[in-house]
Formats: C-alpha cells, structure tokens, sequence
C-alpha cells in the first residue's frame, strides 16, 4: 500500500468540473509526477464542497489549506511551494475578506456555523471509491440493521428522530415508511426523488455526486424497514455526472455484496435501478415521476389512494428525496436522539439550502433548523454584494414565497415558514435586493410553472397562464385598476382547486409578494413606475441638461441611433428610440445619464 | 458482504487513506522543507517518519512539511505539537532518530530529550 | 356499506364508491365536464369539486373521491362554487365560442353548464392556442380550438378501442389532442368508428358531414334519389327529436324520409336478410370444404379498417360479403334500376347508418360495380335528424308509414344487426337450418346476446358442434384475435362489431350525455328495442323474405353466384399504419 503523506482533495461537483477542475487533478497528477512526489502525495476528486462562489476549490491535507479560484495554470506553483516546499501559496489561499488570509478549511465563517450531516462526507472522500465511504463508518448503518433490528425497529428509530421530508412535504418520513410497511407483504418499492427541477437548486445534485453510496445504503435501509427489494432511483437527465457517479457506485456496491442477494448474510435482498427523466419539472411530483417511471406521460393522479397503498406498478411504494435519504445511515449509527437533539421541536435535525443570488458566498451550506435567516444571509452568506440593502429572501422555488426584511430573525423551520406565507421547499435560497423587482420575481416563477404545468387540469393548465398575462402586462406597464384582484381572484382559486402540488403552490410567490410589496404591484399599475428601477418598459433614461457637456460619447455608442444633439451643446435621448440598454449611462464620464 | 466484521476490516484498511484529511485533536508532527532544510537532509526524515507511523497504523497522527523554521544551522528540524503538552522541537534529525521520536515521544508520550533544541543548545554551552 | 353526509342529506352506499356516485344516489347532481361513467373518471377538469367539511384536505374531485365512512361533504359551499365558477371562465377563456355556428349548439355540455352557474364575463386577454382543422378523413373533423382538454376520447380510444389514435401532446397551456406527431386522422390507425365523438362533451369532434351534398342530389332534377336506413338507426333516431330512449320510430322515419323528398325508401334491412343468404351459404362452403376458419363478418367497415391495420395475418379469414348497404346499393343500381327502368347513372344511392366508418367505407375502391358507386352518400343519425329538422317536419305527430318494395321487406333476423351478436344469431337462424333442413322453432340464441367483451358458445347443429364467438368494440375484438392468432382458441365463425355494444351505440347514433350516461345505459335500452321489434315480426328468419327469394330467382341465381360475386362480394388490403 502506496503510503501517502499528503492529500489534494480537488472538487469534482458540476459547477468546479465546468471551470476545468478535471484539468486541474490532470496537471496535479503530471506535475507530481514531474517533481517525483506522486507516491507521497495523494490527489482526490472528491464531491462539492459547498462554497461555490469561490471554486474552482482545492484543498491540501494534513494542513487544511483551503485554495480557492484555482486554475489548472495555479498547478504547478502549488506542487513546486506547497507540496514540494512546504510553503503556502497565499495568493491562492481563500479570503473571507481584505484582512484575514485563511489557511484552513474550519477557520472559514462559511463554514464555521455549519453542521455538515447530510453533507458530512461531501468534500471529504472520492466518491468513485467505495472504500473511502466505508472508511468513513459507511454501510456500517445497513449491516446493523440487517444484523440487529427488525424492520418496525428501524421504522421507529426513523420516527422517533423526527426527520421529515426533505424534498419540500415535509411529511414525517418515519409514518411515511409506516403507512407503506403496513401494507401486506406484495412486491414493495423504494423510490429516491433525485429531479430536484427547482431553479437554483443543487443540494440533491451535490449529495448524488459527492456522496452517492449514502443514498444506495439509505435506499437499501428503507427497504428493510418497509419489506421492498427493489428500489429506483429516478434521476433528471440534466445531472450527467450524478447519473454517472451513481451508476460506478452501484457497480461497486455490488461487487462487494452491499446490494444484490443475502445482504450481510441475511435473507434481505435489494437493487437498485437508475431511471433518468426527460426535461419536466412535473415529474418531480411524486404521481407524475411513478408514471414516468412506468413509461406513461408525465402527469400526476389524483390521490388517495396514496403511493403508500397503490404506487409504483400499482403496488405499495415510499418516495423520499436525496437529502432525507442522506440523513439515514447517521441517525441509525448515532441514534434518533442524536438527530432530534438539533433543530426545532416540530423540526428536527439540519437543512442543507443552496445560497444564490445577490449574496457574497453561493453555495451549499447544511445548517441546523432554527438558524435564523439573518445568521444564514449575514453570518455564513457573507452579506449582499456591493454593500446593497437586503430585500427580500425567496424560499421553495416556484412554489414558495418571499420573505421580507422585517422577517430576517425567523427561525428557519417547515412551520414557521409556512406561517410568514413561504415554504422550506427543497432548499433553495435566493437573496435579492434593492435593485430587484419584486412584481417582476413574481413573474419570472410564474413564467416557470406554465412552462412546466402538465395540463392535466384547467385552474393549472389555464389559470397560471392567464396569471402570467397579468403580470406581463403590469410589468411592461399596461396594467389596469383591478388586475390586483383578478390575480388574487385566481391566485386562490388555483391554489385551492389544482389536481397536485405543482398548481398547488404555483400561486404562491405571487401571493406573497403581494403581501409584503403590494406597493411594488401599485407604483407599476397606477403610476407606471418601477420602484427598483428593474421593469425596462417603465424606464426612461434622460440626460440632465445640466450636467451634459455634449461631448457626443453616448450618441456614438447608442446601438439605436436614439441619442443626438450638437457637440458642446447637451444631447438629448429619443424615448421612442431607446431600447433601455443602459451603455450610453455607463460610457457617460460626467453622470449626465440617469435613468428613472 | 457477509457480516460486520468483514466490514469493519475494509474499514480499517481504508481509514488510513482517509485520516489524513481530518483536522483532528491529534499530533502533528511538522518536518522544516525549505531550502536548507532540503539541503540538509530534510526528505528522508520525513520520509522515514511517515513510513514509521504508517507502519504502526497510529490515527490521529499527521505528518507535514512546513517552510523555513528559522534555526537554519540545526535542520532538518522536527517540530512535534501535542493537544495535551507544549510544543517540542527536535534538531538535526537523522532517518534513524525518526524512528525513536515515533517510539517514544508519539507513541509513549516521552519526548526524546537528548535529541531536542534544549539538550542540543546545552550541550553546546557545555563546551 | 358506507354512510355519508353531502349536504346535509345521509346516504348510505357500498364499498368503493365515489362521492360524485354517492351524492347521485342522493339525488344530488354534482356538475361534471371531464367525467364519463366507465370511460373517464380522473379529476381533471376540477368542476365536480366538493370540500370535505372535517379533515381540511381542501377541494377535492368528487369524481375520484372514494366516498369514507362518516365523510361530511358540501357541493355547494362557498368555496366551492367560486372554484368552480373561475374553472369554468378559465375553461372558456380559451374555447371557441362561436356557438351560433357549431354542430353541438344546444347539446353541448359546456354550454348546459354556463347556463346552470351562470357564468357573467371571461375577464381574460383571451390568448388562445390556436389550432388547424383536421378534416382529412372521410368520417371525423378534428375541430381543436373547440377541445377543452376533458381527455374522454383519448380514453375511449385508448383504454376501450385499445387502439390510441388520439393522444395528449406538448404539455401545459399548449397541450393539444391530436394523433402522434401532430399527422391528421386519416394518416394513423383511426379505423373511423367515431366513439370518440360520441364521447365528446363539445364539437371538437363531428362527422363530416354529407348533408349539403344529399340536398344538391335532390334538388336535382335529373337525380333518381334513393334513401336505404339501417337496422339500428330506427331504435335511436327518435332521441334527436325528445322520444323517449329505448323506443323504435320505424313508421315515422319512412314517413319523413319520404317528406324529405326521396323517390324511394328502402330498408337495409332487406340487405342484412340477403347478407346472410351469402354469408351463410359461404360459412357453411368453408366448413364442408375445408375453407379458412375461423369466418369472420365483414359488415363493420371500422372492425375492417382495424383488422387491415394490426391483424393483417387474418384477411383471409374475413367473410367476402359486402356489408348490408353496400350490398344494397349495389342491387340498387342494377336489380332494381333494371325492374324499374330506370338508368342506374342517374341514381343516387343515400344510405342512413348509426356510423361514421361506412362515409369512409363507400369510398373504397372494391365499392363499385361498372364504374358506379354502390353508394353515393352516407349521413349518420344525427345528420337525417338535422335534414328532417330542415324539413320543417313535426318527426314526433308523423303517421307510421311503411317502406317501398321491391327493396323493403325484412325478417326479425335483419333487425337484429344493430346490436352485438345480432348478426351472429340471424346467421346461425339461417344456418342452423340450412345445415338441418328443418325449420327450426327455437331461434333465440341468447347466449350471444349482451354486452360482455368476448361471448363464445358451442351449438350442436346437424350434428356438428359449431364453435362461435363474438366480440364488440376493438378492444375486446384484440384480445379475442390475439387468443385465435396464437392458437389457444378454435372457432368456426366470429362476429366483430367495431363498436361496444353494437350499431346501436355506434359512432353515428344520437350523443347521449354523461349526466345521462350516469343514470341509463343507451346500449340496454336501443337493444332491448331490437330484440323486442324482431320477436313481433311475422318473419324471424333471412332465408324467409319473399323479396330476398324474389331477388335470385330473377336476377341473381342462387347464393354465392358468379353474379353475386360481382356484385355482392369484396376485398380487402393490409394497412400500413402511419402515413406521410
């Protein structure tokens, strides 16, 4: 066995493999070469890490230096300082901000206010190893309860914990493996949700490409519990690197009997099979994903009866998302007690959201239920960019609402969220701010659900579309007196008649941004404004007489021939011209351009 | 996967290709590798002393490189950091002495005194 | 047994049973638009709402709502009546509402709902998906801007036909019902049998209609018009004018028809009594000869159309008989254009039929004898209900009056072709004794009878014992060929009717709706009509009609003559089932 003094962990998730981090490990393992150090050093691809803003990310053990933005061109420096000479290289080292130089991974405040559960092994081992994950107490998890529980005690260790689901329900998983171990004995399945179609959103991709043998095991776990031996794991196509992380760890769970016949020298069999969808947001919803499962159109049934009595092929089936299978194998290990410890009373355990946005530090980040938003943005999101005031926080995607400033110190949790008129959802977070339209975020989710609604059924299929039609119109400055209500008008009518979740909730940004910035709705109606001076149809850029010297600079770079005027006399801006652009107010020197 | 303990012993043997990336309570062991360090001999100590941790599987035991120390006439330079005791710095470390450090001061918790800065700047006033 | 509350009113109903049935049998009618008993129940139109008073699960569909011990519902709460109100605008929104010009206007069931919620404005831009006409087939227009997306036709289609022509594409605001890849109706497997039609709630789907070209034909001077109708269009046609179901109009329709202006009415089913002559005499040629069995009829040109199309292994099985009107026709423009002296160019041969597939069926090639086509035009029911409302004739007071000769006598055995395995008792009538020799007294097979999927009998019959079978609608026709296909059955003779329940819930019969279709079953009733018109008939047998002997002995010879082959006999193709 090769003995290695050193590792240089690169991450290998999405968004560092499509900045080159591929090339990066490439030059690593030729440049170790070049310098003779490649049985010393160990290079490892392993899953995100979490701080995307500042990836490509490398990090070198045993110091923990944590290298951010590397390209593969930083290689050889680092090989010939670091590994070679043992001298940091500093420039590459990842600031927090001007002062501090950070030299390791626990002294980041990104990190320092997280608790990595779910997220635990993401950063941490290649995911293509298997070995690495049962380093790691991997499968220990499967081999107890093979070993030592029966199914209703591991049902109860899972509902006693009191994790509930991740993929935005929030139904308590324990009663969900409940409803479905109840059901005779019939040929059961264990479907994972891997879809995770809202915008933003990357938690379950990051789970699935950095740590793909915890949702195997946790697959397998449930289906002791419930008495499956088949499981699906149903993957949007659009992950071509969690499809193929998930495949080789399959391969090589097999290889090592962790999946297939007689698990741990019991009578339990389980496999699992990969199913990928094919571009619908829908079929995230679980009635839509069984019939695309079965081959049929993408479109959800009516329940009940629920998937826990009629499912997959007709037959008993429990649904559960990546994160709330990523949750599994620790608290058999550690004990329900251990989970149920972190949280809030009705909301146990952490919360891994996906930070995007206008905040300084997007990313994934796992944090414990209850933490406040102020402490998520602020703390650990490191502030809105360019010193801008705080707006609004949007959760749950397309199916969730805004919060408002005046929420900041919310305790995050299922309940509380629900109360200020959002949603957990799957756990994406975007930050906005002054500079952001909040009638205009209102359409942009709306735009996103007619375009995914699979209508099936009229208040979906037809009202989101005429909500759509609203928005537009307010937003390019032809609303009318009474478009508030209509929207309201169907807004709850739709949420209150659509067959499934995805019509359910469609209404939901649109209602609460209506609640909190309803004066946004009226400046764009009555006074065919923009408060956040966002909506282009309702802007002018004028030039102040006053202050332009005519110099002629915005006439020449106008791409619509909109500006004239006499050189050293002030020019003027034909609105009926003017596309909005913005360049001739950011070529301008003298700021004669304002835009109202 | 029969049983438990056949997992536990895949266990065992992966967990030193993990240890490494765990910032831990353990003991670092810190080898000086700038230039004169290399110059005097710095890389097969510790290579020597990564071999010997290794070899008695020891966890919690890390082994680096750092730049130059400063006490450039005593390299190569071992600084050895212990959560429950002060800092002890060996100086001119041969391979040989590597392994002692590992056998008495890493694994019995006793500091080789003979082969610290303290004996050494003793022995030299001595003179 | 389940007791429940809706509206304050208690019911008690039985395991599995929906809320929607459930409030029906508390006389209480929950509004439906996308729900079709034993087609279509899937809660997508969302106006059969109801709110669960406990449990705060919100609106529910009532039509896929299993109704719960101790349930207390309310159809009419106020939330409930607003969501059903805005559904019902949004649904609008995007329809076509020119009412004034639609086939449906006044049956529609989108427009019986607006008039009962009442419905005051569509405050909607109205940006509409918009769609081309589909009116490339022979038999149905395609009408999608009228669609509102209820999905019963693709049910019909796919689930009962078993054949799918139609299907949902794209998806949200611009999903569309159309056959795969947007191709028209005429370019995929649709074998023309219009259920889709009939299970349309709006005019999204229509025959195409003859009618404008049957009114140039009688007002044309030079044109002999001669009108043959149906066995099953007498048991439904008295529906388009507020008879009730169930009741046969024999006598008025001869007496309008001849109103209308036709020089001749004839009865088709004179052609069924001679279809049989032929198909008898031919079933028991194969049987004594060695032919191919099992025999199939051939008098359902959509069963045709499919067996082209998915079962073209089994062509030669297909009796050679024309079907009835086709036949007819045929004798039409010689037999009696001869007797009568008139020159068959000049005839214009209109056949009546409860079916969309046979306006697709006269166009055939094998259709015509000398150039001329068996038959000129085909209306449906609904379109000779239209024609006599043209008329300005008051259907329901008409004298009963009788058909013409030499073309107008018909046995109880013809009558029996409108319904399933009618054709196959009035076979095995003639048969039986033809195989015996004797005049058979007991000739009602009701083993054949019904509506189950698949019947199969054995009977003994001069000795032999003959295996039958029939089958009615595609769907259960698939199941029946695929278990002769692979051998695991052997018959001698099969019935297939393109339809579920026969001609007399085919495409072209009147539309009965699905607040109807909740409480009565049209295929009963039109059937029960049928086989009580055939026992009060003198003649209960084909080989006994007096004008069908007249018809050989004069003309054609004897059954399965050189002549009748000519005249009376077909062939068919394999299909391929996609087009460009």
């Amino acid at each position: 066995m090769d003995i290695f003094r050193s590792h240089v962990l690169v991450c290998g998730g999405t968004g560092c493999t499509s900045s080159e981090s591929p090339k990066i490990i490439e030059s690593f393992n030729e440049e170790l070469t070049k310098a003779g150090l490649e049985k010393e050093v160990k290079v490892v691809k392993t899953g995100c890490f979490g701080l995307c803003e500042a990836g490509p990310i490398v990090i070198v053990y045993p110091e923990g230096s944590f290298y951010s933005r590397v390209k593969p061109s930083d290689v050889p420096e680092i090989v010939n300082e670091h590994l070679l000479k043992g001298r940091l290289v500093s420039r590459l080292l990842y600031k927090a901000d001007a002062q501090g130089i950070e030299t390791s991974i626990e002294n980041i405040d990104f990190y320092k206010k997280q608790k990595r559960i779910a997220l635990k092994n993401c950063g941490v081992i290649d995911p293509e190893k298997i070995e690495e994950y049962i380093a790691l107490d991997g499968y220990k998890a499967l081999g107890l309860c093979l070993t030592e529980y029966k199914p209703q005690q591991v049902i109860d260790i899972i509902k006693e914990s009191g994790l509930r689901g991740r993929g935005g329900g929030g139904f308590p998983t324990g009663l969900k493996w409940q409803f479905c171990g109840d059901e005779a004995n019939e040929q059961k399945y264990v479907v994972c949700n891997a879809d995770e179609g809202d915008p933003g959103a990357f938690m379950d991709r990051s789970v699935l490409e950095g740590d793909p043998h915890a949702v195997l095991e946790a697959m397998a776990i449930a289906g002791y519990a419930i008495g499956a031996n088949m499981g699906y794991l149903y993957v949007r196509a659009e992950y071509p690197i969690a499809v193929k992380r998930m495949e080789i760890a399959i391969a090589q769970a097999h290889e090592l009997g962790l999946l297939g016949k007689g698990l741990f020298g019991s009578g339990f069999d389980f496999n699992v099979e990969i199913r990928l969808g094919a571009g619908a947001f829908v079929c995230g919803e679980e009635m839509a994903l069984i019939a695309s499962i079965e081959g049929r159109r993408g479109e959800p049934r009516s329940k009940p009866p629920f998937p826990a009595q009629k499912g997959l092929f007709g037959k008993p089936t429990i649904i559960n998302n990546v994160e709330t299978f990523a949750n599994i194998p620790q608290i058999i290990l550690n004990g329900p007690a251990w989970f149920a410890s972190m949280g809030t009373e009705k909301s146990k355990g952490t919360k891994v959201f996906a930070l995007g946005g206008k905040i300084n530090n997007t990313g994934l980040v796992e944090i414990p239920m209850g933490t406040t938003l102020r402490e998520i943005i602020f703390d650990i999101g490191g502030g809105i960019p360019e010193g801008k005031k705080f707006k609004a926080a949007q959760t749950g995607g397309p199916s969730g609402g805004c919060i408002p400033a005046s929420h900041l110190d919310t305790h995050i949790d299922y309940d509380s969220l629900t109360a200020i008129g959002s949603m957990m959802g799957s756990g994406g977070l975007i930050v906005m701010d002054e500079d952001n339209c909040m009638v205009d975020v209102a359409r942009y989710f709306l735009d996103f659900t007619v375009d995914e609604s699979c209508g099936q059924c009229s208040p979906c299929r037809i009202g989101t579309k005429r909500m759509l039609e609203i928005l537009e119109r307010i937003v390019s400055g032809q609303g009318e007196e009474g478009d508030i209500e209509k929207l309201e008008r169907l807004a709850v009518n739709i949420k209150g008649s659509s067959l499934c979740g995805l019509g359910k909730t469609a209404p939901n940004p649109v209602l609460s941004t209506l609640k909190y910035f309803r004066d946004e709705y009226e400046a764009h109606i009555r006074d065919k404004k923009c408060p956040a001076g966002h909506c282009k149809a309702l802007l002018s850029y004028m030039i102040d007489k006053k202050m332009c010297v005519g110099c002629g600079v915005c006439a020449k770079v106008c791409p619509t021939n909109a500006i004239s005027g006499k050189i050293k006399e002030p020019f003027e801006i034909d609105q009926s011209k003017c596309i909005k652009c913005g360049v001739c107010m950011s070529k301008c020197k003298f700021g004669a351009i304002e835009k109202k | 996967m029969k049983s438990l303990k056949e997992l536990e012993e895949i266990r065992n043997k992966a967990l030193c290709q993990i240890d490494l990336r765990k910032k831990g309570e353990g003991i670092r062991i810190v080898v000086g590798m700038a230039t004169c360090g290399i110059a005097a001999g710095a890389r097969p100590v510790l290579s020597a002393l990564v071999e010997e941790v290794s070899r008695r599987k020891l966890s919690n035991v890390t082994v680096s490189q750092t730049g130059c120390i400063g006490a450039c006439r005593l390299e190569p330079i071992v600084e050895v950091y212990s959560p429950s005791s002060e800092k002890v710095t060996y100086v001119k470390v041969s391979p040989q002495m590597a392994g002692r450090i590992v056998a008495e001061h890493i694994v019995n918790g006793n500091p080789v005194t003979e082969f610290t800065i303290g004996y050494h700047e003793q022995q030299q006033q001595g003179r | 047994m389940i007791s429940l509350t809706i509206d304050g009113v208690k019911v008690t109903v039985p395991d599995n049973t929906t809320v929607l049935e459930a409030a029906r049998a508390a006389n209480i009618r929950i509004p439906t638009l996308c729900y079709l008993k034993g087609v279509n129940a899937i809660g997508a139109c969302r106006i059969c709402l109801v709110e669960l008073i406990k449990g705060g699960r919100g609106l529910q569909a009532s039509c896929v709502l299993p109704a719960e011990d101790g349930m207390e519902v309310s159809t009419k709460s106020k939330a409930v009546m607003e969501a059903r109100r805005v559904n019902l605008e949004l649904i609008l929104s995007n329809h076509d509402k020119r009412c004034l010009t639609c086939v449906r206007n006044r049956s529609c069931e989108l427009q019986q709902l607006c008039d009962e919620l009442g419905v005051e404005d569509v405050p909607y831009d109205d940006d509409n998906t918009s769609h081309p006409i589909d009116n490339f087939s022979p038999s149905i227009v395609r009408d999608p801007n009228k669609c509102i997306l209820c999905r019963r036709c693709v049910a019909v289609c796919n689930n009962i036909q078993k054949i799918g022509a139609v299907g949902a594409a794209k998806r949200g605001f611009n999903t569309v019902i159309e056959p795969v890849f947007g191709k028209s109706l005429n370019a995929v497997p649709c074998v023309n049998c219009g259920q889709c039609i009939t299970a349309c709630p709006v005019g999204a789907l229509t025959e195409k209609s003859e009618i404008e070209n049957v009114w140039t034909a009688l007002n044309d001077p030079e044109k002999h018009v001669v009108v043959q109708t149906a066995p099953a269009v007498r048991f439904g046609l008295g529906e388009e004018f507020g008879i009730e179901p169930g009741s046969s109009v024999t006598g008025k329709m001869a007496a309008a028809l001849r109103r209308i202006g036709f020089d001749k009415v004839f009865d088709v089913d004179f052609s069924a009594d001679l279809t049989i002559m032929e198909e008898g005499t031919e079933l028991i040629g194969r049987i004594k000869n060695g032919g191919k069995l099992p025999m199939i009829t051939s008098c359902s040109p959509g069963w045709i159309k499919y067996c082209e199309h998915f079962f073209p292994d089994m062509l030669d099985n297909l009796s050679t008989c024309k079907s009835p009107h086709q036949m007819g026709g045929a004798v039409i423009k010689s037999y009696y254009a001869q007797k009568f002296n008139i020159d068959p160019k000049t005839i214009y041969v209109v056949s009546v039929m409860p079916c969309t597939a046979k306006k697709f069926e006269k166009e055939r090639d094998e259709m015509a004898v000398n150039g001329l086509r068996d038959v000129d035009a085909v209306l449906t029911t609904r379109e000779l209900a239209r024609m006599i409302k043209q008329s300005n004739i008051d259907f329901k007071n008409l004298p009963d009056e009788d058909f013409d000769r030499v073309l107008g006598e018909s046995s109880g055995a013809a009558v029996l072709f409108g319904a399933t395995g009618g054709v196959m008792e009035a076979a095995l009538r003639t048969v039986a004794d033809l195989l015996t020799g004797k005049d058979l007294k007991d000739i009602d097979y009701e083993c054949v009878r019904g509506v189950d999927g698949v019947k199969e009998a054995t009977l003994n019959i001069g000795g032999m014992d003959i295996n039958v079978a029939v089958a009615n609608g595609t769907g259960s026709a698939k199941r029946l060929l695929e278990a002769v296909r692979n051998g695991k059955k052997q018959y001698h003779f099969i019935e297939v009717m393109g339809c579920p329940g026969g001609c007399v819930t085919g495409g072209g019969q009147p539309i009965v709706s699905a607040r109807d279709k909740m409480d009565i079953n049209p295929y009963v009733l039109r059937a029960k009509a049928t086989y009580a018109e055939d026992a009060g008939k003198p003649k209960r047998k084909s080989h006994e009609n007096e004008e069908v002997k007249m018809l050989y002995e004069q003309f054609l010879g004897e059954p399965n003559s050189h002549k009748a082959h000519e005249l009376l006999h077909t062939r068919y193709q394999k299909r391929p089932k996609y087009q460009q």
